[in-house]
């Protein structure tokens, strides 16, 4: 099944997470990621959720997602023209033969270590989803105590804006 | 400028929006808003149970083609509402509800009856409100109505706690609407159209296939239209009853479960189906897959969503089903239909497979075919189960906005409400509630609002004894083994209608069902007629969930 990343600018207004998140839930559509944050306007918020499901189920999902009252604008972001990361904290278990171990991996990867105390590290990994699974999977092996990670944001590249699929009469109020 | 209290800014607001009847029923969190309603210009419907109230207001809507309005108390009163939304919902019928709340400073302490409503409704509303502060009352009531009735409507509730009614503003109601994230569709799409229109002229054995957006759009006469324009065969789903007249020549019927064999094989014949305002609901189409094998599918919708959803779908409309068809008719008009051999192949199964039951003592169907030849311009409502698909198949409708069932959710005990809210709506119809023995007794309590209110509906009770649909099942599928579907004799209807102050008839033999019908229409009072039917009648013919529409089963 194929993923597809999807910006979905809604209103900066309690309760529309929960309208989103039930609609895909009751709707049966996969989520395999959601992340939510304000963004350059102080009313709307971005929310880049990963869904999987064939293109007709994409095309669903977008649909059902428009006819949400506070569902602003959707844009897909394509693979090869945006940008995407997740970011992770792993708190990794050490002594002091292992801890230079960790260090050694933390650096090949360009992660970054935020805390350290005696008997643990926490590592810092920002990256795609495949880059978080391998430095999971090398410290595992020190034995991971806790971990914590966000959904994948997203933006287009170069000058390539979500909002520029956006219909122009959407900026402008409705007159009946 | 004087300030007004929250209260008085709701009901000024709902006269701005023209509204002439609430349906509803108090409470505590309530109070301040009855309290501006005791003189306001406004009529109030008081139900006996809140699920009344929404239905209600949903026959009302269906009637009028205007917003319905319901009313309750938070907690238990905004739950009875529920059903009702949803029914709505799933009829994208226009519809505002407005729950009273604990004052803002509870909510969210399990106060004395408190629910969220807001997080109850979320599935079953196109959109619902919490309002947070008393300056927005104007702009949520006018945004409420603006979303409830436009694009596909819907039900859209407002929540107001007890302390924003109270609180004071500086009354100005909005002219404007800015509503940045809803935006229904305006146009059509004229290439759409283009390509549909040449899909028509290709086609030989074309079907429309009409659905409750064509009534929801005021788009019965520009069906007509393009179905003598193009010669097509009309089939109507349960919801679309009405959007054509069952009466024409180029009527096929009901399609789907209970639908005409002549409407099923047409479809599953036909090489180009034209959707309108419908929605390829599993009881319309069966098993998908093998639904209209041979043809092409051109899908006019106002709901993008729609499109695609059920069925594939070859050219995609997006748009108001009269824009639509008026502009297809308009495509198409020049070129001379070439549908003759399709119609008389129609023609040929209408003819050797007609709806038919044996006449044996008093039918159901006969009952109907009773009130359609004695009241065939009346408004129809029904209950749910046989009755529903007896009053679907046996009343011919000639004008939209007569039939008015739960088609969607199926929701026993809409009909009799519902006919009160019609009633209300189009005082001089005359509103005949076609019902079940079991369905009626879902919310029975509502002859004491017909007779308080003096709203003169009649209810036909097809009285088998039974949760009729549901041992038609039993009978079928689970070896006659009828659990928990025999309610015979739970109540004598004529004494429990005397109760109440409204008229009981009783009818047992066929040649006394007109009479008893005149006789009620004609006391102008509200009036059940306990019609004593053959208790194991079927619906037929019938096609099992889930087989393909032309898989179809001749029942006793
Ligand atoms: C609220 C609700 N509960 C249960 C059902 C399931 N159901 C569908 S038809 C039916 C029987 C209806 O009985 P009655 O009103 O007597 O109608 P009949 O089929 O006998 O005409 C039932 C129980 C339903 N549709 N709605
Ligand atoms: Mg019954």
């Amino acid at each position: 099944m194929k993923r597809h990343t999807l910006a979905v600018l809604v209103e900066n207004k309690p309760g529309v997470l929960a309208r989103i998140s039930g609609l895909f839930s009751r709707r049966g559509f996969n989520i395999e990621s959601l992340a939510v944050g304000v963004t350059e306007k102080v009313d709307i918020s971005r929310i880049t959720i990963v869904v999987s499901g064939d293109d007709a189920v994409l095309e669903q999902v977008k649909k059902q997602l428009n006819k949400l009252i506070d569902v602003i604008h959707i844009a897909e972001l394509a693979p090869n023209s945006s940008v995407s990361r997740e970011l992770a904290l792993i708190k990794v278990g050490v002594d002091a033969t292992t801890r230079s171990m960790v260090m050694q991996i933390v650096d090949v990867f360009r992660a970054r270590i935020i805390d350290v105390s005696t008997d643990s590290l926490i590592v810092e990994v920002t990256g795609s989803k495949g880059k978080i699974a391998s430095i999971q999977r090398l410290l595992s092996q020190f034995g991971i105590k806790e971990m914590v990670r966000t959904g994948k944001v997203a933006l287009h590249r170069r000058s390539q804006t979500a909002a520029d699929t956006m219909p122009e009469e959407l900026q402008r109020p409705i007159e009946e | 400028m004087a300030e007004i209290t929250g209260a008085e800014a709701l009901i000024e607001s709902l006269e701005n929006e023209g509204v002439e009847v609430i349906f509803g029923y108090p409470g505590g969190s309530v109070l301040p808003i009855y309290d501006e309603l005791y003189d306001a210009s406004i009529r109030h419907v008081l139900v006996r149970h809140e699920q009344a109230a929404a239905h209600a207001a949903d026959g009302y809507a269906q009637a009028t083609g205007r917003t319905g309005v319901c009313i309750a108390t938070s907690g238990p009163g905004a739950t009875n509402l529920v059903t009702g939304i949803a029914t709505a919902y799933m009829d994208s019928v226009p519809l505002v509800a407005i729950t009273g709340q604990v004052p803002r400073s509870l909510i969210g302490g399990d106060a004395f009856q408190e629910a969220d409503i807001t997080g109850i409704t979320l599935p079953i509303t196109k959109h619902n409100y919490l309002v947070k502060d008393v300056e927005d009352v104007p702009r949520i009531i006018k945004e409420a109505f603006y979303i409830a009735s436009t694009g596909r409507p819907g039900p859209v509730l407002i929540d107001i706690p007890k302390d924003v009614t109270t609180d004071t503003l500086e009354f100005r109601y909005p002219q404007k609407i800015n509503l940045r994230g809803y935006m229904p569709p305006k146009g059509v799409d004229v290439e759409q159209l283009r390509e549909a229109a040449q899909l028509i002229l290709r086609s030989e054995r074309p079907v429309i296939y009409a659905g409750g957006g064509v009534i929801i759009s005021n788009a019965s006469s520009e069906l007509l239209s393009l179905a003598e324009t193009i010669m097509a065969p009309v089939t109507t789903t349960l919801m679309g009853k009405g959007a054509f007249p069952d009466t024409h020549p180029l009527s096929i019927g009901m399609p789907g479960m209970h639908g005409t064999k002549y409407a099923n094989y047409a479809i599953q014949e036909s090489d180009l189906i034209i959707a309108v305002g419908a929605r390829f609901d599993d009881r319309v189409t069966g098993k998908l897959e093998s639904f209209a094998p041979n043809a092409k599918i051109i899908h006019i919708d106002i709901d993008p969503a729609e499109i695609g959803k059920n069925a594939r779908v070859d050219i995609p409309v997006v748009g108001d089903a009269r824009a639509a068809l008026s502009r297809l008719t308009g495509l198409v008009k020049e070129e001379q239909p070439r549908t003759g051999a399709w119609l008389d192949r129609i023609k040929k199964w209408k003819e050797e497979f007609p709806l038919q039951y044996k006449r044996d003592g008093l039918k159901p169907q006969y009952v109907v075919e009773c009130i359609n030849e004695l009241y065939p311009d009346a408004i129809i409502t029904t209950e749910v189960g046989q009755n529903q698909m007896w009053a679907a198949q046996y009343f011919n409708c000639t004008r939209p906005r007569t039939f008015i069932t739960s088609g969607g959710l199926g929701t026993m005990g809409y009909g009799f409400p519902a006919a009160i809210g019609a009633k209300v709506g189009v005082p001089d119809a005359t509103v005949i509630d076609i019902a079940g023995d079991g369905s009626f007794q879902m919310n029975s309590q509502e002859l004491a609002t017909a007779v308080q209110n003096n709203v003169p509906v009649v209810v036909a009770i097809l009285n088998n004894g039974y949760l009729g649909m549901v041992r038609q099942w039993q009978e079928l599928f689970f070896e006659r083994r009828y659990s928990a579907t025999i309610i015979e004799e739970s109540v004598d209807f004529v004494k429990l209608a005397e109760a109440y102050g409204a008229i009981g008839l009783r009818v047992k033999e066929p040649e006394d069902v007109k009479a008893a019908l005149k006789e009620a229409v004609d006391s102008s009072r509200p009036c059940i007629i306990d019609f004593i039917v053959e208790r194991t009648e079927n619906v037929s013919p019938m096609v099992p969930a889930g087989a393909a529409i032309n898989e179809i089963l001749d029942l006793e």
